[in-house]
């Protein structure tokens, strides 16, 4: 039941605010659905928590403990998302950048790339699971291009063009995917539901499961922003409205993650050999090594995070294709606290360039002297993402990196390396930032910081303590992967 | 019908399918363009309703209808209406020269062929052997979209990727599972709608729907 409630309420709000989003308090309105979204989503896990995986609606949809962490963490995260953007949104609009149309727009979209990430999570058909992440990606072309500059436009043709491509050549995965299927369990509806393949993956034709794995880890890989189809990733983070960034890098690389691996225990199932985690760990460190190299560059704080945002893709990619009970373990920890302090940085980070009215990380600075919580918030995020103790992420990376040096010792240097750039180039930037002298006035309001504080407690929380039914909950995840 | 007729002709739409392909690479005026594209649906269509009628798939006859109803009547309409009120029907070089640009369609098609070939041994259906044509005709596309520089022909290039991928699924499997066909009609739909918003974008931002003027985001 809570399920249609989850996909039911976004699906409402969006329609909701499609026709009254242009109202004074759409923001708030926005924010009450997020919050009851998050409200499903917490019923649904402790429904899954007290009675295990279940299918629901004749087949339609499977939830188990691997999706129901992510459906709470999307929820969550866009519940979150939505309080931080009703202030910032609002003081966009003041500024002239958008009109009320747009607000409307903008609210509408919000809703259905929400419900549209909800449904990828929670379907059991790979069919619909591919619709949905194609309904995720155009409800967000449009928000990308939302402030109607002809940068923006170019980085939201470009989201739309790249990713299109990208989804077909995971469709055709599908089809492939169908196609086996079909032999084993015969025609009609029920050859794509998860639970039906995961049963008889082992008797799957591996050389068309093998075409088929390739095909979805490029199409959605694309989504993920693995090198070298990473290039629209930066350009529709830094374009888009910050909220926007937010939920993109916390949310929808997540979500594309998530169909990889679905897809990853079938083909495994059906190959018998680690074809499939050898091409995951070749382009995760690809994808890792490459972002590093090019954070370094950087001029823009917004493209500079969103760099980031592919190099840790790229390790969660890295420790999946690896494998195995710990490095599954690992790499969910990861998702979830990648997801966590990239959105609080995001929000820090759209603050300061409200304040300051660019992205350039040169013109930022100072943001310590004026607003001190802000300046702490960018700069703790910063820290936390960078991996050092006692935040969570310290924690994910040092199990990977520990696993990696056990069962692929050649990449361990590589990694090592890539995150020690990486720290060297974003440290040394983000530090004048905050700590830098500056002319500039204060803001002139209160920065809606109560979501990244709440967002890092809990990465610390996370590096400290991880709760004994979250980590039993990790671990029965980390299982059904094949761990 | 002897069965015989009905598959050959299957595969003389197949055929027309991939010859309109390279028509397509080959075409230098953006309504000639959406033209090649509503007979490429109506070639979709009409090999879709004939596996549909031959084969006793009843499904397919709701796939075939979409295909027409969408790709062949509702899109290149909007088009038209488009380049219409745009005024954008000029000649338009793409960036590799035409010739050279049929060659690597020859090199690609060979490439398909190749790839297609141990699966549509596995396959069933009575139209296995295009499996070879529908991946040609999806890796045309995509050489079209790298090719082209302005908004509509990449857009045209997107939609007849689109076709490739229908037609592969009907060859290989008589068409995806009725729910999914219509999902993905739905999205093709959607998406066709948010393009023309950003179509009249790009126009109102750069007074032009050249997308070389959106060559600003690059790494330096």
């Amino acid at each position: 039941m809570e399920i249609y409630w989850l996909l039911g309420i976004p699906l409402t709000g969006s329609i909701f605010l499609g026709l009254w989003g242009s109202r004074r308090h759409a923001p708030e309105i926005n924010a009450a659905f997020g919050l009851l979204t998050l409200l499903a989503a917490a019923f649904l896990t402790f429904r899954i928590i007290d009675q295990g995986p279940m299918i629901v609606g004749a087949g339609w949809f499977f939830i188990d403990s691997f999706n129901v962490f992510l459906v709470t963490l999307t929820a969550f995260v866009a519940f979150t998302t939505a309080l931080f953007s009703r202030p910032y949104m609002r003081i966009e609009a003041e500024h002239g950048k958008l009109n009320t149309q747009r607000l409307r727009l903008y609210h509408s979209s919000y809703q259905i790339f929400i419900g549209a990430m909800l449904l990828a999570l929670t379907t059991n058909n790979m069919g619909i699971l591919w619709v949905a992440m194609e309904a995720a990606t155009l409800a967000t072309v449009l928000l990308v291009s939302l402030y109607r500059t002809p940068a923006s436009l170019e980085a939201a043709w470009k989201y739309f063009i790249l990713c299109g491509v990208g989804i077909a050549l995971a469709l055709f995965g599908t089809i492939l995917l169908y196609f086996a299927a079909e032999k084993i369990l015969g025609s009609g509806g029920t050859a794509l539901l998860w639970t039906h393949l995961n049963d008889v993956k082992a008797q799957l034709e591996p050389t068309v499961m093998q075409l088929a794995f390739v095909f979805l880890l490029v199409g959605y890989g694309t989504k993920i922003g693995l090198a070298p189809l990473h290039s629209w990733l930066p350009d529709a983070h830094a374009e888009g409205p910050t909220p926007v960034s937010a939920v993109l890098s916390g949310l929808l690389l997540n979500v594309a993650l998530y169909a990889v691996i679905r897809s990853k225990v079938l083909v495994d199932g059906a190959l018998g050999n680690n074809m499939a985690g050898s091409l995951m760990m070749g382009f995760g460190l690809l994808s890792v090594v490459l972002a590093t190299l090019l954070i370094r560059r950087q001029t823009d704080v917004k493209r500079m995070f969103a760099y980031s945002s592919i190099e840790h893709m790229g390790l969660i990619t890295f420790a999946f294709g690896m494998g195995g009970a710990v490095a599954n373990f690992a790499a969910l920890l990861h998702m979830t606290l990648h997801s966590l302090t990239k959105s609080a940085i995001f929000f820090t980070v759209g603050h300061a360039t409200q304040k300051t009215g660019t992205q350039l990380m040169t013109d930022i600075r100072g943001l310590i002297k004026t607003n001190p919580t802000l300046g702490w918030g960018l700069m703790l995020g910063t820290v936390a993402i960078l991996g050092m103790p006692p935040f969570g992420v310290f924690a994910s990376e040092f199990l990977i990196i520990t696993t990696a040096m056990h069962e692929q010792p050649w990449a361990t240097p590589l990694l090592l390396l890539a995150l020690g750039v990486a720290f060297a180039s974003i440290f040394g930037k983000v530090q004048p930032m905050v700590f830098g002298e500056t002319e500039l006035p204060k803001l002139p309001y209160q920065p809606a910081l109560t979501p990244v504080f709440l967002h890092l407690g809990l990465v610390l929380m996370l590096g400290l303590y991880i709760p004994p039914y979250l980590a039993v909950w990790y671990r029965q995840a980390a299982q059904l992967l094949g761990g | 019908m002897h069965p015989a007729y009905h598959l050959q002709l299957i595969n003389l739409l197949a055929a027309l399918l991939l010859l309109i392909s390279f028509a397509m690479l080959a075409q230098r005026r953006v309504a000639g363009l959406i033209t090649l594209f509503a007979w490429q649906g109506t070639a979709l269509a009409a090999s879709t309703a004939l596996v549909a009628w031959s084969t006793g798939q009843h499904h397919l006859y709701y796939s075939a209808a979409i295909t027409l109803t969408l790709k062949v009547i509702a899109m290149p309409w909007y088009f038209y209406r488009i380049v219409k009120k745009l005024d954008v029907n000029r000649v338009v070089e793409p960036m590799i020269n035409i010739p050279t640009t049929m060659l690597i369609g020859i090199v690609l098609v060979i490439f398909s062929f190749n790839l297609a070939l141990p699966i549509s041994e596995m396959s069933g259906t009575v139209m296995r052997s295009t499996l070879g044509i529908a991946l040609a005709t999806v890796l045309l596309a995509f050489l079209m979209m790298i090719t082209r520089t302005k908004a509509i022909p990449q857009v045209i290039g997107f939609l007849a990727m689109e076709n490739g991928l229908f037609f592969a699924a009907t060859s290989a499997t008589y068409g995806m599972p009725l729910v999914v066909e219509l999902g993905v009609a739905l999205d093709v739909l959607v998406a066709v709608f948010v393009l023309g918003i950003f179509i009249f974008q790009i126009r109102e931002t750069f007074d032009s729907l050249d997308l070389k003027h959106m060559e600003k985001l690059k790494e330096r």
